[in-house]
């Protein structure tokens, strides 16, 4: 037990909570409210908290005159298929990392780390000449290509965690019971981790729908744009429409905050295992 | 954190075979042997597919990327990329925004990192008890993490907004300010609404590390400082920060890294506007890439990463000692 709580305690604690909690959410209700107000009420006064008239004008302007579908169709493309490769390969590498002892697994795991500090914008000039040469400049494929590079090193360091937590006596023991490696690899630890394999891919989905600055120098026509690029473009104009842009807005963050409140614990987990351990 | 713990392991560790089969095994059995190729090959093959992505897309552009700081560079003129030597480092020297943008750079991680550090600790430690609902609760303050923050920034940027914004109508009827403020027009109040747009967005990353960190602490030292009598504040000082020494200076490193690498908010928000008071170095590095002027950019982006690798080895140099009297 961690101490008695007094009333003034526990009041002071939940008041805090409680506010806290006002802050985070707010946000996300403001912008959700603005989508829902015709597009006349955003710009009236006195500022509604609650849509006088509720409407759907700005979504149906969205898909209408700005062809979010065909952003919304891309970002899921991409982000699906990277994710879903980048998992993959993230899971051998980190099986490897987590099993196995060998002289470059120190400098691997530090190539790794150093890609996390390295600025994006050293590497777009050279990336997108890189891309041309390849043919692979506004082209899903391209992009998604980028996008596992980017995804390898943090998923292979948040898999390696959930093997770690996994006793090697488990696949010993299917070992010795005639497994091969692969076997004891595919039918006994996978099982087992799915619930880690499952957070690592929705980090990796949500990283790829999030990113901007990659996609903005990859993907030039229209019908290319991923959501991130397409909200940029909103934006260049002096005048930012805010009904069609609260609408964007919602959409995204959207399918990303459900599929985070679905996996959250095991996120949290994968994030957590390696600081713990220090 | 990972890499360090783990070099250490693998130090404690060494002399088993490794993948090239330095030195040959002992009793030079031909199984042994076998068993190491094959085990050689079995790590090649797992981390061949992950090291050749890495190294095309990402270590191939970074390098390539870092000579043209050293070359004319720009995208206006492709016909003279000749050696300039130290000269892309010079123009961002003497460039008369520099000392803006690195005081802005200062202000961004420092006003951003410590009220996420209190604010994180103060939550982790308020929901290390179980209430009804703390589940429910975590995921909620948990949300802002599935955004982007460029999108982060135009949330804030929207409720911001000096006209139709609601946090002035909010302050407005509390009767805190009579006219509206134009937050994003004016110098310091910008950087204000960038703050707190980051602090929104970065204190849960504290609250998660810092409660499973809290999470790890032997219930029999609270106990024991129970009995000696220890208040409130004691207890904190000397048995709770103490123990997770670690991980909060790890996660205070990785955050600082972190956020100074992270343009995207700033970027979505103000553009580094007004007048550039809220450009930090990497929005900066976007506005000279914008401009084309490759070479320039590359040798800020490389005065980046060798300010983060020394800042990075200072600062676990200098909480080694600490850690190593880790109980």
């Amino acid at each position: 037990m961690i101490g008695k709580e007094t009333t003034a305690g526990r009041t002071v604690k939940f008041a805090f909570l409680g506010l806290w909690l006002l802050f985070t959410v707010f946000p996300l209700y403001w912008i959700t409210v603005t989508s829902l107000k015709a597009p006349g009420d955003i710009f009236a006064f006195p500022i509604a908290y609650w849509p006088e008239h509720f409407s759907l004008e700005n979504y149906s302007e969205l898909f209408g005159t700005a062809d979010f579908g065909t952003y919304l169709t891309n970002s899921l493309v991409v982000a699906t298929v990277a994710g879903a490769v980048a998992t993959a390969i993230s899971m051998l590498s980190a099986y490897v990392l987590a099993r196995f002892e060998f002289r470059t697994k120190s400098a691997l795991l530090m190539a790794a780390l150093v890609t996390q500090m390295i600025p994006a914008f050293i590497a777009l000039g050279p990336l997108y000449l890189l891309m041309t040469d390849l043919r692979l400049v506004d082209n899903r494929l391209g992009l998604i290509l980028v996008y596992i590079a980017v995804c390898i090193p943090f998923c292979t360091v948040m898999l390696r965690g959930f093997f770690e937590n996994i006793p090697d006596a488990l696949e010993e023991a299917a070992m010795i019971d005639g497994l091969s490696r692969f076997g004891a690899l595919f039918r006994v630890l996978l099982p087992v981790m799915r619930p880690g394999i499952v957070a690592a891919f929705i980090f990796n989905f949500v990283n790829c729908w999030n990113e901007l600055f990659l996609s903005v120098t990859l993907m030039n026509s229209d019908t290319n744009k991923t959501i991130p690029t397409a909200l940029n473009g909103f934006i260049s104009s002096f005048n930012i429409d805010w009904g069609s842009m609260s609408a964007a807005a919602v959409l995204t963050i959207l399918p990303t905050m459900l599929l985070f409140a679905f996996a959250s614990r095991h996120i949290v987990q994968g994030l957590t295992s390696g600081a713990v351990k220090g | 954190m990972t890499a360090a713990s783990t070099t250490a392991k693998t130090r404690a560790r060494s002399g088993r075979p490794s993948r090239k089969g330095g030195a040959p095994p002992a009793h030079g059995a031909r199984r042994r042997r076998e068993f190491t190729t094959r085990r050689g090959l079995l790590i090649a093959a797992f981390m061949a597919p992950a090291a050749v992505f890495v190294a095309v897309f990402t270590y191939y552009p970074v390098i390539a990327g870092s000579q043209m700081a050293f070359r004319n560079w720009k995208l206006t003129d492709l016909t003279d990329t000749s050696w300039v030597g130290l000269k892309n480092f010079r123009d961002v020297f003497t460039d008369p925004a520099w000392g803006t943008v690195l005081a802005n750079t200062a202000v961004w991680v420092v006003g951003s990192i410590v009220p996420q550090l209190v604010i994180g600790f103060a939550l982790a430690l308020w929901l290390r008890r179980r209430f009804r609902f703390r589940g429910v609760y975590q995921a909620l303050v948990f949300f802002p993490w599935a955004i982007s923050g460029f999108l982060i920034g135009i949330l804030f940027r929207w409720l911001f907004n000096s006209e139709f914004g609601v946090v002035n109508d909010l302050l407005q009827k509390a009767g805190l300010i009579d006219e509206p403020i134009a937050w994003l027009a004016d110098p310091h109040k910008a950087m204000v609404a960038v703050l707190i747009a980051n602090i929104w967005y970065g204190v849960t990353f504290f609250t998660i590390m810092i409660l499973a960190a809290l999470q790890s602490i032997p219930d029999e030292l609270y106990e024991a400082a129970a009995l000696d009598g220890a208040g409130k504040a004691r207890t904190l000082f000397q048995i709770t920060i103490p123990y997770i020494r670690t991980t909060l200076a790890l996660t205070v490193l990785l955050r600082i890294i972190w956020i100074f690498n992270f343009p995207d908010l700033i970027f979505g928000m103000t553009g580094g506007g007004p007048n550039n008071e809220t450009h930090i170095v990497t929005t900066w590095m976007i506005k000279i890439t914008q401009q084309g002027d490759y070479g320039r950019a590359s040798a800020l982006g490389l005065l980046v990463v060798a300010g983060l690798l020394l800042f990075a080895t200072f600062f676990l140099l200098a909480t080694r000692e600490k850690r190593e009297v880790r109980p």
